[in-house]
């Protein structure tokens, strides 16, 4: 459904489902998925941090596969499934690479973690028992500044050793 | 000092690897950066940047930002304090927005508040600027000729300060030399790039400014931000949310907080500001691109007899905390190998380019990559293995450097030794395929600076602990500041083990103005030391009170009463034992509240002449570090398989935080080595202000990483802390450029490592 606003830019109401929940919301034709999860939906695990693609910083799962949200505009989302961080744990229990992040000190700032971890999430899902390669590839555009990455990757591959 | 009695005492709490207090919010999502946080009512702040290098501000017409709907206020230089502010003292040189001139691109010249990030965005379009464009000083090398623009009037010359140190007697020693070397590096403007970026919220409401911000400092923001504003400190409350990371970059207020500030006092609604990528960029206050001549003289051994290091240094447009950075530069060189001749004569110098301050290890990195590489050259020239020239020169326990720094505990020999074993130096050095090499580096840092970095007589650190009514929980309030480092779980353990309870049991009040002590704050590697040992006394303080009370219930002597992991006993009457709980209970029903307070000064460190404050602190760490590395010959690429890194950093509070510490530090040393380097265009503007043309390094780039320790214990630190999360940056450049020059024979004196300089090298080698 397109609607016309005051502005030149025509809104669309798009729905959506987040960690399981319908969500439905009037966004701008230029609205990222990002923005609408974070001003909209107040998903503010999901962070922002280049609007360019390069950080990944906005990882989310869109039908189980991990994209960078800023680069995703709201409307194509619609009819799509997310997964952001605050979907991952259930019941209070946390999925096993959260865990993994947690007791490996994967987790400096925390700034890249929910991105990370999604992505490492997303990794197990389609491969269980990846090699470190693969886990480095599957996190490489996903930048962290605190870690060296060391113990991320570590915590990914316990992850997947949890899973078995 | 009675720490000294305790060295070998078991510990309960402080030595094991709990996780960080924070990782399960920050793995949830749960964990609110200020980016994250909305207001009732807020408004969003954008600042209109300067386009150009260096110009003279014309004319500002805003009236048709503030035309547009939705835009609740726009100010420019007219509207607000005019106040100098900077955070080194007798240079503050900056104001909230550009008054006259604009310095660099991305200078402040005005800024809107709206209802929301589109309209902001909008209005800052429509903010029409009249500049008469000047010609910008872009090289340093060249900024003191007398045909350069000025870019400030107290300035002369563009220099920014000027830097003469000499100790001892440099010509003679040179003189007398058996061999002398004088080679020349320079480094590059690399940043912090802290995933996270600036940001703040500020509120004004009935005459009080309070401000959450990203911030490495509470306590300066609310100092610099009260003088600026003309409020009283108690009127200025600055709250630390969540950070993404600093290195050093949100020790400084930036436009964020003033800018909100002074949109929020104009609107009186909350206004919050947060950087896009391009001003996290352009603000920088990152590393100082440093040109470095190093004299040195070694005798026919290899014993370092003398140096003379000279320095000009990019600054940038503004002074930031350039001042300390330029003295960090020729102040560290002394530290890790004993001779008693230097001399440092430096310029710091502005430019039409970004400011730039304090970046993990401070001004240190640069000239330890110089020196590191120039030690190489001189083993070489004498025949002698890299580990033992270092060897031979390791500074030793309990001496002091020629600049009057007193160094306690070092085990920095130990560490050469260990690196030297695990890397399998003697089986590879000179032995590895013609396209492999491995290098040594070296560094050592601050544990804390000794003085503030304005004058004050306030302690350093404070703290408080108080104990529920209950007994069950401890409440740690401290001014110390966790951005990502994990300083707030250090602390807890530093508490629960002074205290006798459990990590666990320990809550936490930090970083915030009004409720918590005093702390200056996430800089200079101090707060595990600092903040430790106000921690510690406060944590000691609660011991005791408790014991004394438990003493009397027992009906024991005070002197035979302990207590570990929460139970009292007495010594030696096994079954004589009160829970913690029972004893802190009845200690408030019979006597109120149970606190224990702490804070910790500094002593009186350092030399009397100028500048001899910079560098000193209470305790040194030092580290060695090996890398392996592959090059190919063809293309000039560098891939570094293998980092050894041994760290002397004392007792270790939380071995798997203080070993990420070292992992992080170390790939923020191997960005700077390889890859990272801001560009400009021919007139001052950045070209690669974001993540995809500044290249950090990713998952795909890091080495196989061997963090490993030595036993050391610091008299001067509680439990006998040190520090570690700055050292691990300063031996990396200069162990990579020794490890290419293993490899293939050719010697780079520029950072970074391009491929293309490589190649070049190669090439050049290859016509020789």
């Amino acid at each position: 459904m397109v609607t016309e606003a005051k502005t030149s830019v025509k809104r669309h109401i798009v729905t959506l489902t987040v960690n399981g929940d319908e969500h439905v919301a009037l966004v701008k034709a230029n609205t990222t998925l990002l923005d609408l999860l974070r001003e909209e939906f107040d998903y503010t695990g999901t962070k922002k941090g280049c609007e360019l693609g390069d950080c990944g910083a906005c990882t989310v799962m869109l039908d189980g596969e991990p994209v960078n949200s800023c680069l995703i505009l709201a409307v194509e989302a619609d009819g799509h499934s997310v997964t952001t961080i605050e979907g991952l744990d259930q019941n209070g229990k946390l999925d096993p690479v959260q865990e993994a992040f947690v007791n490996h000190g994967a987790i400096q700032c925390g700034y890249c973690s929910p991105g990370m971890i999604l992505s490492g999430r997303a990794l197990l899902n389609r491969n269980p028992h990846p090699t470190e390669r693969e886990v480095r590839e599957a996190i490489a555009g996903n930048l962290c500044r605190c870690t060296g990455y060391v113990r991320i990757v570590e915590a990914i591959l316990a992850a997947a050793d949890a899973n078995s | 000092m009675s720490e000294a009695t305790t060295q070998n005492k078991e510990y309960s709490v402080i030595g094991r690897s709990f996780p960080k207090v924070d990782a399960r919010d920050k793995a949830t999502g749960r964990a609110r950066y200020t980016g994250d946080i909305k207001v009732p009512n807020m408004l969003y702040g954008k600042i209109l940047r300067s386009p150009h290098a260096h110009a003279r501000i014309l004319k500002i017409d805003t009236s048709m930002a503030e035309a547009l709907p939705g835009v609740k206020a726009v100010i420019t230089a007219k509207d607000v304090p005019s106040t100098m502010y900077g955070i080194s003292p007798a240079r503050y040189d900056e104001t909230i927005f550009a008054i006259e001139k604009v310095l660099y691109v991305g200078d402040k010249v005005a800024a809107v508040a709206a209802v929301d990030d589109e309209t902001a965005t909008k209005a800052l379009s429509l903010i029409d600027v009249e500049y008469e464009v000047l010609p910008p000083v872009l090289d340093p090398l060249r900024a003191m000729d007398d045909d350069q623009p000025q870019l400030h009037p107290q300035y002369p010359r563009n220099i920014s300060v000027e830097i003469h140190q000499n100790f001892g007697d440099v010509d003679k020693a040179l003189a007398e030399a058996y061999h002398v070397r004088t080679d020349t590096f320079s480094g590059t403007r690399t940043s912090h790039v802290p995933m996270e970026p600036h940001a703040a919220i500020s509120k004004w409401e009935d005459g009080k400014l309070t401000i959450s911000c990203s911030t490495q400092s509470p306590h300066y923001f609310q100092y610099h931000i009260a003088r600026v504003f003309g409020l009283k400190m108690g009127d200025v409350r600055v709250m630390k949310t969540f950070v993404g990371g600093g290195f050093g970059g949100k020790l400084e207020a930036s436009g964020a907080e003033y800018v909100s500030a002074a949109l929020a006092m104009k609107t009186g609604r909350p206004v919050k500001i947060v950087f896009d990528r391009w001003e996290v960029f352009t603000h920088h206050r990152g590393r100082h691109p440093q040109h470095i001549t190093l004299t040195t003289g070694v005798t026919k051994e290899g014993k370092i007899v003398g140096c003379h290091a000279r320095f000009i240094i990019d600054g940038g447009a503004y002074t930031s905390l350039g001042i300390a950075s330029a003295y960090y530069a020729g102040a560290m060189i002394p530290l890790i190998y004993m001779f008693d001749d230097y001399r440092f004569d430096g310029f710091r110098v502005h430019t039409n380019l970004p400011s730039c301050g304090a970046q993990r290890g401070h001004g240190a990195p640069q000239p330890r990559f110089a020196f590191e590489s120039q030690l190489d050259m001189i083993a070489k020239d004498l025949g002698m293995d890299p580990i033992e020239i270092r060897r031979l020169n390791a500074r030793k326990p309990n001496t002091m450097t020629p600049n009057e720094f007193q160094v306690n505990s070092c085990a920095f020999t130990e560490a050469l030794d260990k690196a030297r074993n695990i890397s399998g130096w003697d089986e590879k050095k000179g032995k590895l395929s013609s396209d492999k090499g491995i290098g040594i580096g070296c560094g050592g840092f601050i544990s804390g600076n000794g003085y503030a970095i304005y004058r004050t007589r306030l302690p350093h650190s404070g703290a408080v602990i108080k104990v529920s009514e209950q007994g069950d929980i401890a409440t740690l309030y401290t001014g110390a500041v966790d951005i990502g480092q994990g300083s707030d779980t250090v602390l807890a353990q530093m508490a629960a083990e002074a205290i006798g309870i459990n990590y666990e049991d320990i809550k936490l009040v930090t970083a915030d103005t009004e409720t918590t002590p005093h702390d200056f704050g996430a800089y200079a590697s101090r707060q595990t030391l600092m903040s430790g040992w106000a921690v510690k006394q406060a944590g000691e303080e609660i011991r005791k009170q408790v014991l004394e009370l438990a003493a009397e219930m027992l009906e024991a002597n005070v002197e035979d009463v302990d207590i570990d992991r929460r139970v009292i006993y007495v010594k030696g009457s096994p079954d004589k034992v009160l829970p913690f709980e029972r004893v802190a209970n009845e200690f408030f029903i019979m006597r109120g509240p149970l606190v224990g307070r702490g804070k910790y000064a500094p002593p009186k460190l350092g030399g009397k002449f100028k500048g001899a404050p910079v560098g000193t602190s209470p305790a040194y760490s030092f580290a060695a570090q090996v890398s392996q590395v592959e090059v190919d010959e063809e293309t000039g690429q560098v891939m570094v398989t293998d980092v050894w890194d041994v760290h002397d950093c004392g007792q270790v509070i939380n071995p798997m935080l203080l070993h990420a510490q070292v992992e992080g530090a170390l790939f923020m040393g191997m960005g700077e080595a390889m890859y990272e380097a801001m560009v400009f265009d021919a007139n001052g503007k950045p070209l690669n202000a974001n993540l995809g043309e500044y290249r950090i390094p990713t998952a795909l780039d890091v080495p196989h990483v061997v963090s490993d320790l030595v036993d050391s214990y610091e008299p001067a630190g509680p439990f006998g802390v040190k520090e570690v999360g700055e050292g691990a940056t300063l031996p990396t450049m200069g162990s990579y450029a020794n490890a290419i020059y293993d490899a293939i024979g050719v010697r780079i004196y520029d950072m970074p490592l391009t491929p293309e300089k490589v190649w070049r090298a190669i090439q050049e080698r290859k016509r020789m």
